[in-house]
């Protein structure tokens, strides 16, 4: 046998683009349904651990799948937006603990979450390095943006424009980085935090210029009265908060009526939850409340739904695959026919010639099966950063 | 050392029928054996070698009446007693030169591969002038070349028989009269018995007897 397998090496290894395609095509049809299935069981487990230590969620009425998703993995499809008028009416409710949410922005390519200091003791989020969201204008950055920006406590970090060209629309705001967190091994760790007053400086609902009551340009003073000035539209405005302008941050109307994305409820217990609930059933409610597991469940059946579509797909794939190997093997003895009619010639018995071809299929085989086993070895020490890069954030 | 009596053969497909009533090639002897295409010389040498069977009649080299081998024991004999050289080298260009000089004995349990059998290897190359080409591919020799390791492949074993069929047909002939040379020199030096089937006429008078084909048939029929 190991003269055989010696000949088979050699006839494999001389016809390195023959082999290397039936390797490539029994690696990636042996691979694929091994990984979904992996990255299917780690995206089931990474959506439901979260949605499940995610008691309710109340947002705009919609679609409950944005609204879950971009509350619990900063999701980029922002919902329809609610006002901080929910999170008091949560609190004035007395069942539940509300955390507010504004989760539109972002900074580098990073979401930034604009949240009340109650989401890092919900969450369980502790600091690493540096302090806790103190002053306007400070961020807090999750283990791995930090990591992959290079940043740390001290540093600095610019608010991204949510359009590049609208010279109308948000402006970038110089955050100062405050502290880092320790990793957490979920959506926490891709994400910027901010205090929500800092996340509507950044929106440009609260802003800080030089006191205009003692201007003297007059070009900068559009009218002014005894008690009101009106600035004109050249005023500066700070793009940083520092110690020396912090006091000069100032939000007009009603912080009542300023956005949220989503208010995380935490009810007292059971009862408390399901009282909570029913305040938004009416008709009349322009809110919804919603459990995130119940939400993830029906995403989860539908990809499992889906999975076994692909099942079937990979199924008839793999049969394809397989009468495309039989026959690229058929075609090679073909194609042999003359060799090994020379080593029948020579005294080979047509065993040891089912030998020699049963040696190529087996290295074949062998070789498919240690790459398989690489990629899945991968899959599987990646399967947490992939099932975030590639199902959830 | 070859005894054919009696044999009779047809293809099982054709019209095509070869009867021999007798014919012997005695140990030690260099015939050619020649005749017009499609007369049965290449079947003769598959007859002999035990690659076909006799419908009638037995065909025995040295002691061993191979007609009467069953099909494990022919392959067997024929790879540890019969050597065999083609016209067209039936080269594995997959294997190196000295990997293909190996090669019966990887395809076979009937010879042991061991230490020896690669020093012969070695002095049986070098002997034949590519001693210093056997990591080489035979895609990369030159077609002397090739034959040149196509009876070191026939050699390696030690036969008694060397069967060779049209070896120089596809040489220049300046390579056929040194190719010749060699397996003269080669099947003498051995002790081997050679029965060669040839269109080149102007190397006949090398061998010890030629055998025409046609003649030999009508001669035999008459």
């Amino acid at each position: 046998m190991i003269d055989s397998l010696y000949i088979a090496w050699k006839y494999i290894s001389f016809n390195k683009v023959k082999t290397a395609t039936l390797v490539a095509c029994i690696t990636l049809i042996s691979f694929l349904p091994v990984a979904l299935e992996r990255l299917l069981n780690e995206s089931e487990k990474q959506l439901m651990s979260r949605a499940v230590s995610t008691p309710l969620v109340i947002g705009a009425k919609g679609s409950a799948l944005d609204l879950v998703m971009n509350t619990l993995y900063f999701d980029d499809e922002v919902p329809e937006l609610i006002t901080m008028e929910a999170a008091n009416r949560v609190m004035d409710s007395e069942l539940a603990l509300p955390i507010p949410l504004y989760v539109r922005f972002q900074a580098r390519g990073n979401p930034i979450v604009g949240t009340s200091l109650d989401y890092f003791a919900f969450r369980g989020l502790r600091i690493a390095e540096g302090r806790q969201l103190a002053v306007l204008g400070d961020c807090v950055l999750g283990a791995r943006v930090a990591e992959s920006l290079g940043l740390k406590a001290g540093d600095s970090l610019v608010s991204s424009p949510e359009t590049l060209f609208d010279l109308a629309g948000v402006y970038p705001l110089k955050m100062k980085l405050a502290g880092v967190l320790e990793k957490s091994h979920t959506s926490d760790d891709l994400a910027v935090f901010v205090d929500l007053k800092t996340a509507w400086v950044i929106q440009g609902l609260g802003h800080g210029h030089e006191d205009v009551t003692k201007l003297q340009d007059p070009t900068l003073v559009l009218k002014r009265t005894a008690k009101n000035v009106a600035a004109t539209a050249k005023l500066y405005h700070h793009t940083e908060i520092t110690e020396k302008n912090i006091d000069g941050f100032h939000f007009h109307g009603d912080l009542a009526q300023y956005p949220l994305t989503a208010v995380v409820a935490v009810p007292q217990d059971d009862k408390s939850e399901t009282i909570l609930r029913g305040r938004y059933l009416t008709r009349e409610e322009t809110r919804q409340i919603v459990r995130p597991a119940d939400v993830i469940d029906g995403l989860l059946q539908n990809i499992f739904r889906i999975k076994n579509v692909l099942d079937a797909v990979i199924s008839v794939v793999a049969f394809a695959t397989i009468l495309a190997i039989i026959l690229v093997f058929a075609l090679s003895l073909r194609l042999r026919q003359r060799e090994i009619q020379t080593i029948f010639r020579l005294g080979c018995r047509r065993a040891t010639i089912a030998r020699l071809l049963a040696a190529e299929i087996l290295i074949i085989v062998i070789m498919s099966g240690v790459f398989c086993g690489a990629l899945i070895f991968v899959v599987n020490q990646f399967s947490n950063d992939l099932v975030r890069m590639l199902f959830i954030r | 050392m070859i005894t054919i009596q009696k044999l009779g053969f047809r293809y099982a497909s054709g019209e095509f029928r070869l009867d021999i009533p007798n014919f012997q090639v005695s140990g030690g002897e260099k015939v050619a054996v020649i005749g017009h295409s499609g007369s049965g010389k290449t079947t003769l040498l598959n007859l002999i070698a035990g690659i076909m069977i006799p419908l009638t009649g037995t065909v025995s080299v040295e002691d061993t009446q191979v007609s009467a081998l069953g099909d494990r024991e022919r392959r067997d004999f024929r790879i540890s007693n019969i050597g065999f050289v083609f016209q067209d080298f039936e080269l594995l260009d997959y294997l190196t030169v000295f990997d293909n000089v190996l090669h019966p004995y990887r395809i076979t349990g009937a010879l042991k591969l061991d230490q020896a059998v690669r020093g012969r290897a070695e002095a049986l190359t070098q002997e034949m002038g590519i001693g210093d080409k056997l990591k080489r591919n035979p895609n990369d020799l030159s077609h002397g070349e090739k034959q040149r390791v196509a009876i070191c492949r026939a050699l390696l074993p030690q036969p008694r028989l060397i069967l060779a069929d049209e070896a120089t047909g596809n040489l220049d002939p300046d390579n056929k009269t040194l190719i010749l040379d060699l397996l003269f020199s080669a099947v003498t030096d051995h002790d081997a018995t050679l029965l060669a089937v040839t269109h080149d006429h102007e190397l006949l008078k090398r061998f010890d007897r030629i055998v025409d084909f046609q003649e030999f048939q009508n001669k035999e029929a008459a």
